[in-house]
């Protein structure tokens, strides 16, 4: 490690500084073509299967404006409070990467479809921090390069690179705040909830599924320190592709404790690329930005203006969901639960799947205990999104459903959830097939409570006398006989039946 | 000049025809459809008389890059197979064209005119090479040009120049050189040919023959390898008004896939070239259009022509355009620009040349030697030119002015087109000039297309025509008729009237003058 490398605690580094984040974040929308072309979109197929003459930048051809690309980039400006240009262009960004086959991203410059907005994120403490928004504009995403032969996967010490051009072309949407003042120790979480608060956006909008872990959505977040008390900015760092939220908020922490070592030792920021690493939550130096990089913007002639008139962008305003914050205090109070319950069910991305067991016919809380329970754990153990499991909500809403008619006890649930997510069927083929339902034959139940208090006589009588709490390891003795396909409380109240204790 | 029977159509034995293979070559475009249609002449044996031509003079004339006489015999079969099994043709069904090099054609070489797309076979037919196609007209091959459509003599070809059939000695114009010389030396009846800054209308005029501008985004421009998209334009070139028109008629109109193509119904070109008339028209002379560097012949057949209108019921208004004397300069900056851009894709990659890929470069290595090797300096030039143009500090200053000239040329043609309904002026200050002569002067090279860029930078429409031989060298005059954005029937009917009023004073077509090859 360098000594750049140094890092002054956190804590520290803001009782000197005062951090200033601007975040960039980038978003594949879901559209079935690519933004210039009718090539399809669909993810993981055949290298270069999805290609066409305008994408990949072949002599003479050109470009078309996909209309759901434009329509999808207006919802979001609306839904992120900016002002929708009435009249737009696009711009050509030239320089040079082997994986961008015109040698120019076809993107906007100074003339941004929405511009001058704002959203407001929830803290984890319910507190709203409110980011502004720059601009939000449109572009086309590169193809994607694989270098051969090195150790790193990057480009130095490959001995080839292979070039897949399905991704060129492919919709994007940049959106840009502006420099995020005033949040101090809490600018590392206002920059992972700010992402999280707009992936939701983007999902409620419908306009992509904004997978970070699939590249969907990705973020650069750009930091500078200033001393307390100045006005103007330090110099920044730019760390590209921070693809969790977790990520985003190490990165921004990162990059506080590694400027203040800098600024400390006198030394100056450089203003640079930087690369994060998941493994250490590190960042490492990429690419000096120095003022000699010039895209040599200008207006793309092969396209014509986009004006959107004023009635349309009206009716997609109309038509914007509730957007996700609000959405989320509607549901927590109706499902009672706490500020930090909610932010752990947004952060396992159980919203949705909560509701939709809902809607299937669970109780609130019964959705919530196994999605946020068991379902959480499997998918954590599996290393998939929860929404990734094979399981439904409406599978999830039966099991809710065969607990609450006590033909299932929660111990046996899980053994259902666990069946259904190996494929072995639906719950009621799982209880089925794996004999998991509730000894519910009194006879047979009754027979295993005498066969219990005679086998342990001694904490029988303890009962008898009056100590109920002793009742506990008598039905534990019944749930092993019947390996645990009884329903506990009703084994708790024979025994205290027979032995003529008042529960 | 009915020695050509020694060709392949003598050995042919159908038809009852009894013209010979030079008889067709001179026909016009109207004149073959005719005789194809009436079953005077087949498709092939019309094909064939051309290609017959090409091989007997192109060596001389270097129009063809590449002939693609499979194609053009397969397509040709075709035509007469329709017309046997009864089916109605279209009116330039059968009718050969030569096609610049610069659309692609799936399949078929398209080079541009540089070595840097040696090789290439596109996977992909442009829309106007598709409604080629679609018309029946067939594709003879290639025609040569300035390398990337830059320059005005086609001596800037990585293929080697094009002779004028005028005198051989002498450029035929450019960038579509090789389109205008095919027409002139009797290889085509038809040309296609794009105009940036007067690609088609400069080198017509200098081979006398006729080349149409369309109105921006008239013709599709995909499948056309770009140099300014902003100005490129594709278009019909031919030895008459009328076959200019047929030509036009049949690659025009609106593509979807290109968006800055127009969404309206093309004008009535056909029927305004067969309807020539100039009485009671308002016929404007820009007097930025004469002076210094203008030829005394030139300027000399131009003034007989203004009379001649004048002497066909036109009403002649004198124009006033300052802004046109910042033509050449702004376009000096937005035609390189965006040629800096457009051109930015050719590195070794995807397609075309490959230089130094041995193993041990690097792709950014590959990509230099490349464009070393296969770039022509007037490439480099304009891709410099263009780079700094638009850098950051003086993107306002050059790219920027330019854009603020551009709109104050629009807004003087507009004023114009209030007082009258077409402009006149000399296409070229110059008849043609020898090879060479200006090869080693840019600035020299660019005032050749003087009187064609304000066109290209309003967008609107423009052709040239023959109006006589410059006295002093013999050599043909371009006469430029330009009209307001998407009037282009206009062009036809003013050029079919003072094409009518010359070959009655002339006693026959400008081009029966030339020297036979």
């Amino acid at each position: 490690m360098t000594a750049t490398m140094s890092l002054v605690p956190f804590e520290d580094a803001l009782a000197t500084y005062d951090p200033v984040m601007g975040l960039e974040v980038h978003v594949e929308l879901g559209t079935k073509t690519k933004m210039f072309c009718g090539c399809s979109t669909e993810l993981g197929a055949e290298p270069n299967s999805q290609t066409c003459p305008t994408c990949l930048g072949m002599p003479g051809s050109l470009p078309v404006v996909n209309a759901i690309g434009v329509e999808s980039a207006i919802k979001i400006g609306l839904a992120l409070n900016c002002e929708i240009a009435e009249w737009c262009r696009f711009a050509r960004k030239n320089y040079f990467y082997p994986d961008m086959p015109k040698n120019f991203q076809t993107s906007q410059y100074d003339e941004p479809i929405a511009f001058n907005g704002h959203l407001d994120v929830q803290m984890e403490d319910g507190e709203i921090f409110r980011v502004e928004i720059e601009r939000a504009h449109m572009e086309e995403d590169t193809g994607k390069s694989l270098h051969v032969g090195g150790a790193t996967g990057r480009i130095h010490g490959a001995s080839h690179s292979l070039l897949d051009y399905n991704r060129a072309g492919i919709p994007l949407i940049e959106i840009v705040t502006k420099p995020i003042e005033g949040a101090g120790a809490r600018a590392p979480e206002v920059a992972k909830a700010y992402v999280a608060e707009l992936r939701e956006l983007i999902k409620a909008l419908g306009v992509s599924e904004a997978r970070m872990e699939m590249g969907q959505m990705r973020c650069d977040v750009n930091l500078s320190l200033r001393p307390h008390g100045r006005a103007e900015f330090g110099t920044r760092s730019e760390t590209k592709n921070v693809n969790s939220l977790r990520s985003v908020e190490r990165a921004a922490r990162f990059e506080i404790q590694r400027h203040a070592a800098v600024l400390d030792g006198g030394g100056t920021i450089l203003q640079e690329t930087r690369h994060f690493h998941e493994e250490d939550g590190s960042t490492t130096s990429g690419r000096i930005k120095d003022n000699a990089e010039d895209y040599r913007y200008f207006p793309e002639p092969d396209l014509v203006p986009v004006a959107p008139a004023r009635e349309w962008v009206e009716e997609l305003r109309a038509g914007l969901p509730e957007l996700p914050r609000v959405r989320r205090n509607r549901l927590r109070e109706e499902w009672g639960v706490s500020e930090h319950d909610m932010q752990s069910i947004l952060n396992a991305g159980a919203i949705d799947l909560i509701v939709a067991t809902i809607e299937a016919g669970a109780p609130a809380d019964q959705a919530r205990k196994w999605w946020m329970g068991e379902l959480a754990r499997h998918a954590n153990e599996s290393g998939r999104a929860l929404d990734e499991q094979p399981i439904t909500p409406a599978q999830v809403a039966r099991i809710a459903a065969l607990v609450a008619a006590g033909d299932l006890n929660d111990k046996l649930a899980r053994q259902v959830i666990e069946g259904v997510l190996a494929g072995e069927g639906d719950p009621d083929t799982v209880v089925d097939k794996r004999g998991l339902k509730v000894v519910s034959d009194e006879g047979a139940l009754g027979t295993a409570v005498d066969e219990a208090i005679a086998a342990n006589a001694a904490v029988a009588d303890k009962i008898r006398a009056g100590k109920v709490a002793a009742a506990g390891a008598l039905v534990g003795a019944v749930m092993k006989a019947t390996r645990g396909q009884a329903d506990a409380a009703r084994v708790r109240e024979l025994i205290l039946e027979k032995l003529g204790a008042e529960g | 000049m009915t020695d050509h029977s020694k060709s392949d159509h003598s050995a042919s034995d159908h038809s009852a025809s009894d013209i010979s293979t030079s008889d067709i070559t001179r026909l016009t475009a109207a004149g073959i459809a005719e005789r194809i249609a009436s079953g005077d002449l087949t498709a092939v044996e019309v094909t064939e008389a051309h290609l017959a031509r090409i091989e007997a003079v192109d060596e001389k004339i270097n129009a063809f890059l590449h002939v693609d006489r499979e194609g053009a015999l397969a397509q040709a079969r075709a035509v007469d197979e329709k017309r046997a099994a009864g089916e109605p043709l279209g009116p330039l069904a059968g009718v050969p064209v030569a096609l610049k090099d610069i659309f692609t054609t799936e399949g078929v070489p398209t080079t541009v005119g540089s070595k840097i797309l040696e090789g290439w076979l596109p996977p992909y037919d442009a829309t106007l090479t598709k409604r080629l196609k679609a018309a029946d007209v067939v594709i003879l091959g290639k025609t040569n040009m300035d390398e990337f459509a830059m320059g005005s003599s086609t001596e800037n070809s990585a293929y080697g120049p094009t002779a004028n059939p005028w005198d051989l000695t002498r450029v035929p114009g450019g960038s579509g050189g090789g389109s205008s010389a095919s027409l002139a030396s009797y290889q085509a009846p038809l040309a296609i040919g794009t105009d940036t800054g007067g690609s088609i209308r400069q080198p017509a005029a200098l081979t006398g023959t006729v080349g149409v501008k369309p109105t921006y985004g008239g013709v599709s421009r995909y499948g056309m390898v770009a140099f300014s998209s902003s100005l490129d334009q594709g278009g019909p070139c031919a030895r008459t008004v009328l076959d200019a028109a047929l030509l036009h008629e049949a690659i025009a109109g609106h593509d979807p896939l290109d968006s800055t193509s127009i969404d309206a119904p093309v004008p009535p070109v056909v029927e305004a070239a067969r309807n020539g008339s100039v009485a009671g028209m308002r016929v404007g002379v820009v007097k930025q259009f004469r002076g210094e560097g203008y030829q005394a012949g030139v300027v000399q057949r131009f003034d007989e022509s203004v009379e001649l209108l004048r002497g066909l019921g036109a009403e002649i208004v004198e124009l006033d355009c300052p802004s046109f004397d910042l033509g050449l300069a702004a376009y000096y900056l937005i035609a390189p620009s965006e040629c800096s851009s457009n051109l930015a894709r050719f590195d070794a990659m995807r397609y075309g040349l490959r230089v130094g890929d041995d193993g041990t470069r690097s792709a950014e290595d590959v990509t230099a030697l490349t464009r070393e090797a296969g770039f022509g300096d007037e490439v480099k030039r304009r891709i410099i030119l263009g780079t700094y143009a638009l850098s950051s500090g003086y993107y306002d200053a050059y790219y920027g002015s330019a854009q603020k000239v551009r709109t104050l040329i629009t807004r003087d043609f507009e004023k114009a087109f209030e007082q009258v309904d077409v402009i006149v002026s000399p296409t070229t200050p110059t008849t043609a000039f020898p090879i060479g002569e200006r090869a080693d002067d840019p600035m020299a090279m660019y005032l050749a297309d003087l009187c064609t860029i304000p066109t290209n930078l309003a967008g609107n429409a423009a052709m040239s025509l023959p109006c006589g031989l410059a006295p002093e060298d013999g050599l043909p005059v371009g006469l430029q008729i330009i009209a307001p954005a998407m009037k282009d029937d206009r062009l036809y009917k003013v050029g079919a009237a003072v094409e009518a009023a010359f070959v009655e004073k002339w006693g026959h077509p400008l081009l029966e003058e030339a020297p036979s090859l």
